[in-house]
């Protein structure tokens, strides 16, 4: 490739020939130098002998405070930081001992001991306490902390009432530590799924002598969160967080259950762009993606479908009614809108990602429950509502909009149920969108009329699901307000079996479905990349995945991993 | 010269001002605040947050105390991230902005006036041609584009260089500050044909040409020069650009610079963040803008006895 570059050091005859030569040279130099470059070993070459996992995080975490975070990427560093009570199974989500080693739970169900384990140690050494839960629940209900997850311990006696404020004696709220090792909670009532709710990170201890160390108590700016400075339970420390760089976790030595822990280390990248996250999975930089840009799915499919993970996820995709708004406060619109969206079709050809059409709102199979009640696909009998409600074949119905946040997936979404209400309804609805912000802003004020929407479990019960839509409730946001509702909801919060619970849950279901305030669109599924090295991590419904177990190893050593596909 | 730095920095006092106070009534036009999250926050917890950043206040009362915050150099915390500072981020994620753009400015000075050149030198030949048209393609192709095509290419097919990171591993710098220098790169080669060609056509060069000068040394030692002036005051609003511009090169490699902060903030509704980046960067581009008039003023003496009438 050298031999057509002209040699300088010969006078140069011509006018502009030397300049010309150096234009070759420059061009020669800039070849030279991509040919020097040798193909690079990746992450993902080297990391079964450092037993380093790459992990793509989505966006910058907001906080590492287990009282101030509130979304997943914090969740997913938290997870390996600190450790609740109670950890969660890898394969079934089913509680095992965390922090602490065994519980017990009174006849009546809203009383819980916790024995904590007997050689918990904080990552400096310190003793986990019982002392150290109730510090970090006082924390996370303080008032002044403005804990936005602070509701996940309002299922506690009095803490609802600590928590807004109305008393300020925290001996008066359901927890206590008996002495060092052992924790009493006090629930205000039956919670059958309070031992799930403790694996959730807002109930993880923290070290008070650290935050004090760092500032106040109720300081949202305590500087405790920095490495170097974090003293935290969970199986890993937190050794580096450079701001939207990276975050880096080694194994706690001190950890209760060091001998389990694998990994050497774990390296999560604050990655907002999907595309971006893709190409660096692809280059061998990430075992493991946050998300998978939808157009991405079938080349891997057929190209590559043993890095291809299609998970159950515990959420529903729905769209809300503003039930106040004309012409949806009339229930046979709603229903005839709910019932003429083809599912089947807009799971295979327009989301193509394992989705499941849901009918019903909570779940299948959500803890053994499956909602019986049903929306049927029936477009003459959604015709017929609409001319009961008086608008046949759509005439006359007043301006409906769908609103969604920006993002290509929602308004593909939207475009294809845009379609299916003008072929089988003849109803003609607008399509808009807004930013993030602007649109939470918008469905607050109640300023929508069909909106799109999504909920995903915090717990592995149907409540998670439910209990969204009572009247007045801060996540309702549809104005749908049903005492029958309400009523059944109560009542199963105070059922004392499965089977009672159950019962209730599935009448207010049917409320749900005959006064569809929500058409519940599709389940989610977790679609995202892993490579297969990637082991002891399985695919279960809260995408929950207890870094203890994961390591890495040639994918041929474990076939079974392929069984989760 | 003196006078005409303090005119010029005293003018920079008022279009600051007006950053400040338009910014901060604006971002507070914008539908949903802070602390607007998909789980609904409870109305106590939000009148808790609300007081502790002052969002409780009258607009006028909180400006006056962000003026005076930002007069004692006190950016604030930011909304999003409770346990860093405005400033703090800022200045995290400038070295790497800087970087990206001097290493993308080298990039588009090295091709752009050896493209410029060539094209100027050869006027109306194949070599121009194929310059001035690589040039406008370069203009016209979006960097998101382009950094995703030099990815692929020299990323995942060939397995050069890394695809993301800035200072993780070796080499990664170096697809970002094509990518980010490319466009830069195109305007300046045309700068530079359009500035070499016009001083190329004085009747000096054409002395210098008749007393048998060495081509070279009438480009190098009598022209390029006055030819590169163009490009020079060109070079502040560039700097500025890419200071500012640098976000969906960020984006596409995955670079922790301030770019990523400041699209973001404005999402999150990051209202400190928001005024903390914008200020910042408006002080960057009066501060380059002046930069650069200064220079052409060294480089340029016709300039210099304007100044006499400022």
């Amino acid at each position: 490739m050298v031999t057509n570059v002209r040699i300088t050091c010969v006078k140069p005859r011509e006018r502009g020939d030397k300049i010309l030569s150096r234009g070759d040279w420059l061009i020669c130099l800039c070849l030279l130098f991509f040919t020097a470059c040798k193909p690079m070993i990746s992450n993902v070459d080297k990391a079964i002998d450092e037993q380093i996992l790459h992990f793509g995080n989505g966006a910058e975490p907001q906080s590492l405070d287990p009282h101030l975070a509130t979304g997943l990427p914090e969740s997913h560093i938290l997870q390996a930081l600190l450790e609740g009570l109670v950890g969660v199974h890898p394969q079934t989500l089913a509680p095992v001992p965390g922090a602490a080693k065994s519980w017990d739970v009174s006849a009546d169900l809203t009383e819980y001991t916790f024995h904590l384990q007997p050689n918990g140690r904080w990552s400096n050494g310190d003793l986990v306490r019982a002392q150290d839960f109730v510090y970090a629940w006082r924390r996370l209900l303080t008032p002044s902390v403005a804990s936005e997850y602070s509701y996940q311990l309002h299922v506690l006696k009095n803490a609802e009432a600590f928590n807004k404020g109305d008393i300020s004696d925290f001996s008066k709220v359901g927890v206590k530590a008996l002495d060092d090792l052992t924790l009493q909670v006090t629930l205000r009532a039956p919670t059958p799924y309070f031992l799930s709710m403790l694996s959730h990170s807002s109930t993880f201890p923290v070290h008070q002598g650290t935050i004090e160390t760092f500032g106040e108590m109720d300081d949202r700016g305590n500087l405790w969160t920095r490495a170097g400075n974090y003293v935290g339970n969970g199986p890993f420390v937190l050794t580096e967080w450079a701001l939207n760089r990276i975050i880096r976790v080694e194994p706690n030595a001190h950890y209760w259950d060091a001998k389990t822990v694998k990994l050497n280390e774990i390296r999560f990248y604050p990655i907002s762009n999907i595309t971006t996250e893709e190409r660096m999975f692809r280059s061998g930089t990430l075992h493991v993606t946050n998300e998978l840009p939808k157009e991405k799915i079938a080349p891997y499919k057929t190209k590559q479908p043993d890095r291809l993970r299609i998970d159950p996820y515990l959420g529903t995709y729905f769209y809300r009614f503003n039930t106040n708004k004309k012409p949806l406060d009339d229930v046979r619109v709603r229903r005839a809108l709910a019932m003429s969206i083809d599912r089947q079709q807009l799971v295979t050809a327009v989301l193509k990602g394992g989705q499941i059409p849901a009918y019903n709102y909570t779940p299948p199979n959500t803890l053994g429950y499956t909602p019986e009640a049903k929306l049927v696909f029936d477009i003459e009998k959604a015709k017929q509502l609409l001319t009961e409600a008086g608008y046949p074949n759509g005439e006359g119905l007043p301006p409906i909009e769908i609103l969604y946040n920006t993002s290509e997936s929602h308004r593909k979404v939207a475009v294809a149920i845009q379609q299916m209400w003008k072929i089988n309804l003849g109803v003609d609805v607008a399509i808009f969108n807004q930013d993030w912000k602007s649109y939470l802003s918008t469905i607050n004020n109640a300023n929508y009329s069909i909106a799109r929407a999504g909920w995903i479990g915090d717990y592995v019960d149907p409540n998670t699901f439910l209990n969204v839509f009572l009247t007045g409730g801060g996540n309702n946001r549809t104005g749908f307000a049903n005492s029958e509702y309400d009523k059944f909801i109560q009542l199963a919060s105070t059922a004392t079996n499965q089977t009672e619970r159950y019962a209730y849950f599935q009448q207010a279901e049917a409320i749900l479905v005959d006064q569809v305030p929500i058409i519940p669109i599709y389940t989610y599924t977790r679609v995202f990349l892993k490579h297969p090295s990637v082991q002891g991590w399985y695919a279960n419904v809260l995408d929950r995945h207890p870094y203890k177990h994961v390591y890495l190893a040639t994918p041929a050593t474990t076939p079974s991993e392929a069984t989760h596909d | 010269m003196i006078k005409f730095i303090l005119i010029r920095l005293l003018q920079a006092v008022p279009v600051l001002f007006t950053v400040v106070l338009v910014t901060f009534f604006i971002i507070r036009q914008a539908p949903g605040g802070p602390f607007d999250s998909e789980k609904a926050v409870s109305p106590y917890v939000l009148e808790k947050l609300n007081e502790r950043y002052q969002l409780n206040d009258p607009v006028h009362v909180q400006f006056g105390n962000y003026l005076v915050d930002i007069i004692q150099g006190d950016f604030g915390p930011s909304f999003t991230y409770p346990t860093r500072s405005v400033s703090e981020m800022i200045f995290t994620g400038l070295p790497v902005t800087f970087e990206l753009a001097i290493n993308a400015l080298l990039v588009a000075l090295l091709i752009g006036i050896a493209a410029g050149l060539i094209a100027a030198i050869k006027k109306n030949t194949a070599a121009d041609y194929v310059s001035m048209s690589t040039a406008m393609i370069g203009i016209c192709m979006p960097s998101f584009l382009l950094g995703p095509i030099l990815i692929l290419v020299f990323g995942i097919y060939l397995e050069w260089l890394p695809v993301s990171g800035w200072g993780y591993s070796d080499g990664d710098k170096i697809l970002p500050s094509i990518t980010l220098g490319a466009a830069y790169a195109a305007y300046i080669a045309r700068l530079t044909r359009g500035g070499m060609l016009e001083v190329l056509g004085q009747d000096y060069v054409r002395t210098a040409r008749a007393k048998g000068l060495a081509e070279h040394v009438i480009i190098f030692k009598h022209t390029l020069k006055a030819g590169l002036l163009p490009v020079v005051s060109f070079l502040g609003p560039a700097i500025a650009g890419l200071l500012s511009g640098s976000f969906v090169i960020e984006t596409i490699f995955q670079i922790p610079g301030l770019g990523r902060f400041y699209v973001d903030a404005a999402f999150n509704r990051d209202y400190t963040m928001i005024m903390g980046t914008t200020i910042f960067f408006s002080v960057l581009i009066v501060a380059f803008n002046l930069l650069s008039d200064i220079i052409a003023v060294m480089l340029n003496p016709r300039l210099s006895y304007n100044e006499e009438q400022m």
